[in-house]
């Protein structure tokens, strides 16, 4: 499986508040440039896969597997909708490598959106917090920022996190995405700025979190041995894992390490041969700022306790050891849940093909993505690389 | 504003029963309790539980306050929430009442106490479960 599939071509729409856009629009567009990009005919897609959280709560519009292969111009390709809270379409493009290394498909595109600020705040929280445990979390009133705040709380007991690390986060992933012209924030903000925003959940504030977004994303993807035929810089997919955990935050041991993350970047490192220390980028899945701490600790960067440390000493800066969320992350490129994990993968691609602009990573060679659902409940790891090795 | 995704009456009493007196499920063979009721055990795997009161007192494990409620709850607003560590062991998610935040801490001692959570619409039906109060020492 490793190096069997490569990406050929990425595109995406900026992340943003697109008042004057529909699912379907922001899709096409996505799709559309990624198959200029890989310089593909729209014939030659042999099936779709589609990352999306909620569009049936959002938009009230389910069944967009048909909808947007109708509207891409295919009808009669298979699509199908993924759903796996906001790591939908991290998930998608898991299912797409695998029906392209299976044998099944020689050229898929894998995409994915999402439609949020067509509704209230309100309604956008309600919706998210269905990727908890609705019975026994979100039914008494926790939302997504609660869930995080509650880790937040723990790793800053057990292992002196402090409110300001927290903060360093924030303005590393803007001052990435202040390079990135998709980003819906495209400014610097400082630790002050951070410290004095509003409380959402405490100890988390409004500048820990991503933000609401609109946005869609896509890659195409082909079997290895004919990428060539259609790009001379094919990035090769060599190892992708996923897990799950339990529902409910509260039926963790220690709520301070995600365990499909362990389990799923065990999966990727294993298939694709490499260490945590081999990989010189990284997307992670920073929904909050806490989130990115975890992501340090879990993919093994570092060692449980010391995601803080990273921060402090500016290893995950762009020009660091490790630089990570170079497009800005969710929280500043923007967190169109369904959108995030492909967005992720056209990042990294950009990135191992030397075409990240101001942002880019000198040297990448290898990169990897990290997109969790819900507060940790699923996650998909994939780690990318210039060559086939 | 659409409604379409606050819960129904029927699904509202499908878990009335574990909701007001706190029902969980202990698992025969390992011990462990989980709030609710389960047919195997995530962590041994065993299929033999029997269902349980769970224990209305524990500590908190850690809390926040939610400043940014869901558009069912926007009118309670700000308010706390935590998991609390029941003495029995079993973990929950439950909101904090009759306090502020500034008088808690994770460790805090908590006691369950059975109120309104909120309610379908103004003629539906009104939604209750536990939620937990510190613990009044000496009295």
């Amino acid at each position: 499986m490793r190096g069997d599939v490569a990406v050929i071509g990425v595109g995406m729409t900026k992340f943003d508040e697109h008042w004057n856009k529909q699912l379907r629009d922001l899709f096409v567009e996505a799709a559309l440039e990624a198959l200029d990009d890989a310089r593909v005919d729209l014939k030659d897609v042999k099936a779709m896969f589609i990352g999306n959280m909620g569009s049936g709560m959002w938009v009230e519009q389910e069944h967009l597997g048909p909808l947007l292969a109708d509207y891409l111009g295919i009808p009669g390709v298979p699509s199908l909708k993924v759903e796996s809270a906001c790591a939908s379409s991290g998930m998608a493009f898991r299912l797409g490598f695998m029906s392209v290394a299976a044998g099944l498909h020689d050229i898929v595109l894998v995409g994915g959106v999402e439609k949020m600020s067509d509704v209230t705040t309100g309604e956008s929280t309600h919706h998210l917090a269905t990727a908890a445990d609705r019975e026994w979390e979100a039914f008494y009133g926790v939302t997504f920022p609660g869930l995080f705040a509650l880790i937040a709380r723990r790793h800053m007991k057990q292992y002196g996190t402090t409110r300001e690390q927290l903060a360093k986060v924030a303005v590393k992933n803007h001052k990435h995405g202040s390079y990135n012209p998709k980003a819906q924030y495209q400014r610097a903000i400082s630790i002050d700025d951070v410290l004095n925003s509003p409380l959402v959940a405490d100890p988390l504030r409004l500048l820990d979190s991503s933000p609401i977004s609109d946005g869609a994303a896509a890659v195409i993807i082909a079997r290895s041995d004919i990428a060539r035929r259609f790009t001379d810089t094919p990035v090769y997919v060599l190892g992708s894992g996923t897990a799950t955990d339990t529902i409910a935050l509260h039926d963790r041991d220690d709520i301070t390490i995600l365990r499909s993350v362990v389990l799923a970047a065990k999966e990727a490192y294993s298939m694709a041969k490499v260490e945590p220390e081999d990989v010189n980028l990284a997307e992670v899945h920073d929904c909050f700022t806490i989130a990115e701490i975890l992501a340090y600790e879990d993919l093994g960067f570092v060692k449980k306790g010391e995601g803080g440390r990273l921060i402090d000493e500016g290893m995950t800066e762009l020009g660091g050891k490790i630089p990570v969320n170079p497009s800005g992350g969710l929280k500043a490129k923007g967190h169109p849940v369904g959108a995030t994990g492909i967005a992720q993968v056209v990042e990294v691609t950009l990135q191992l093909r030397n075409e990240a602009g101001k942002r880019q990573v000198s040297n990448a060679e290898i990169g990897l993505t990290h997109n969790i659902g819900g507060s940790g409940a699923s996650c998909v790891v994939h780690i990318l690389g210039r060559s086939r090795r | 504003m659409s409604n379409m995704s606050v819960p129904k009456a029927p699904r509202i009493w499908q878990l009335a029963e574990r909701r007001y007196r706190l029902v969980g499920s202990k698992c025969l063979k390992c011990g462990r309790l989980f709030v609710g009721l389960r047919k195997v055990c995530p962590q041994c795997k065993s299929t033999e539980f029997e269902y349980v009161e769970l224990s209305r007192r524990g500590k908190i494990y850690s809390y926040t306050v939610i400043r940014a409620p869901p558009m069912e709850r926007e009118k309670y607003g700000p308010y706390i929430m935590a998991i609390v560590e029941l003495d029995d062991g079993c973990r929950l998610t439950a909101e904090i009442v009759d306090c502020s935040s500034e008088e808690i801490d994770i460790g805090t001692e908590v006691e369950a106490t059975f109120r309104k959570i909120g309610e379908e619409s103004e003629s539906g039906i009104i939604y209750y479960a536990c939620k937990f109060r510190p613990v009044v020492k000496g009295v």
